[in-house]
């Protein structure tokens, strides 16, 4: 009975996995249903197959000896000759056989790669710069206008049903692109561009991760990518595009000057104040977003508060700076950044 | 069986000396505060007799990771704007013996939190006291100053080579 429950729990783990938000197995987008397609035809051929391997070793064990065993094994240690012809019949069938069935499944995972490679020749692409970071992402949006070019970080909106070009980058180590809803693996390499394509066909939102190992907080590095339809998209896109907020309580007034005044601005930009830093994400925007710390923890102002007191103990090791932020100054500080919505 | 034995036990007592670096990531209260007088150019003090200058150690010294670290924001927070990889630029070479505001440790702590005339920005205030020490730890580190244990063989920029700067300054050719 308790070797029983090992499997199903397994089994129900897995089951679990195959309907989450991160998964290859829930698919958001055209390139996706096409590995989700090749994943399945794997495991189904590849069961069937296992399940039949396993059928006949386990008859083989159990079963009476076969004539052919008691004469190899008893009498002269030498097959006869009509065993000797029907052992290489069997050889040379299940040898054919598994080279016609490895063929297929070449086939079909070269069809898939092709498929996925690019989307064909969509109109009205979306292009996307990806640049991994220590450890969170920088999202540009590329347009030829600089005025429309936008920059944000950890979370990523895309219009459904219109493709999008992730050029991919990084600025220190190799991290890798991967949103599993929508497509495979994209590396991003430093002093190099890759480039993958993605698309997705419903609206949702689809959970990404780093997927190489890239350091200390390597398991905190993840991103958001929001399908929404188009007029929802271009509305968030306008948003984002305009300078932050001017703060217009006095706590929120209080509360830029803190910013201003601190260790925050030689790393982080805020559009629309003097803070101009450019190494770490941009905070103009920064209340409209769903996490903090590339999505470690809820984007609230008790998480915000902690992040700010203590990065250290969140995300040990990140590059954020431990400033002493005085007790009276921080209630100010997260007000402020909190209503950049 | 007896020399196996004793094999596995010197391995054991050899894998004891096995150490890896300690990293401070979580830096200390105290080293978060903005102080600025670490060092003291001169021992003449207004009345009263002269008293002995007390040595500041940097409490960020002698680490692989603190002076990566130091070297990190060398870049982001734009030293090397100015002082390129430490050959200079606009501002003066960090790669040097001889030193306008005192080379060591705390001197260095100083000029950065004080600025310095003819163009060093002060950045005191801004800067959390434990990075100017990463800063420091890294820019003492061009020089040679840092154990070989925790400097990269191969330097990412100039590969600074101490024996000829020692040379260079006495004078000596080899």
């Amino acid at each position: 009975m308790k070797r029983a429950a090992v499997p199903a729990f397994a089994l129900s783990v897995l089951y679990g996995c195959a309907w989450h938000q991160q998964s290859a197995l829930n698919p958001g987008g055209p390139q996706a249903a096409k590995i989700d397609t090749l994943w399945w035809s794997f495991f189904w051929l590849l069961g069937v197959i296992f399940i039949i391997v396993m059928t006949v070793l386990l008859l083989t064990l159990t079963g009476r000896r076969a004539n052919m065993e008691r004469e190899a094994l008893e009498v002269t240690h030498k097959a006869s000759p009509q065993t000797e012809s029907q052992t290489r019949r069997i050889v040379t069938g299940a040898t054919i056989i598994t080279i016609l069935i490895l063929f297929v499944l070449i086939v079909a995972s070269v069809g898939t790669g092709k498929g996925i490679a690019d989307l064909g020749f969509k109109k009205n692409p979306l292009t996307i710069q990806v640049t991994g970071n220590q450890w969170w992402w920088e999202i540009q949006y590329i347009n030829g206008d600089a005025s429309q070019t936008l920059v944000t970080a950890n979370e990523m909106h895309i219009p459904v049903g219109r493709p999008v070009q992730i050029l991919g980058q990084s600025q220190d180590v190799i991290h890798s692109f991967w949103v599993p809803n929508l497509h495979g693996k994209r590396d991003l390499i430093p002093s190099r561009t890759t480039n993958e394509w993605i698309e997705a066909d419903q609206p949702g939102a689809y959970r990404g991760q780093c997927a190489e190992f890239c350091g200390l907080q390597h398991a905190h590095m993840a991103l958001w990518v929001i399908a929404e339809p188009e007029d929802r998209f271009d509305a968030w896109m306008r948003a984002q595009l305009q300078p932050a907020a001017s703060p217009s309580t006095q706590e929120t007034i209080r509360g830029q000057q803190v910013f201003l005044n601190n260790a925050c601005v030689f790393c982080h930009q805020i559009r629309g104040t003097t803070a101009g830093g450019q190494n770490a994400p941009d905070l103009t925007h920064f209340g409209s977003r769903r996490g903090i710390a590339a999505n470690t923890v809820p984007n609230t102002k008790g998480n915000l508060a902690g992040w700010i007191v203590d990065p250290q103990s969140m995300k040990p090791g990140n590059h954020m700076a431990t400033i002493a932020v005085n007790s009276t100054d921080l209630q100010p500080l997260v007000d402020y950044l909190e209503s950049l919505k | 069986m007896r020399i196996a034995a004793s094999a596995i036990i010197i391995t054991l007592l050899g894998l004891t000396g096995c150490q890896r670096e300690k990293r401070d990531i979580r830096p200390s209260p105290a080293d978060l505060a903005i102080y600025g007088d670490a060092a003291k150019e001169s021992t003449l003090r207004p009345g009263g007799p002269v008293t002995p200058q007390p040595v500041v150690n940097n409490p960020y010294n002698a680490s692989s990771y603190d002076i990566s670290e130091g070297q990190r924001l060398f870049n982001w927070y734009n030293c090397s704007g100015c002082h390129a990889n430490g050959g200079g630029g606009i501002g003066p070479p960090l790669i040097k013996k001889e030193w306008t505001y005192g080379g060591e440790p705390a001197n260095i702590f100083d000029t950065i939190v004080k600025g310095r005339p003819n163009g060093m920005p002060s950045w005191g205030g801004r800067i959390p006291a434990y990075q100017i020490w990463q800063i420091v730890a890294y820019v003492r580190s061009m020089n040679g100053e840092q154990p070989t244990s925790a400097t990269p063989t191969r330097a990412d920029t100039i590969q600074t080579n101490p024996q000829n700067l020692v040379n260079r300054v006495s004078g000596q050719t080899k």
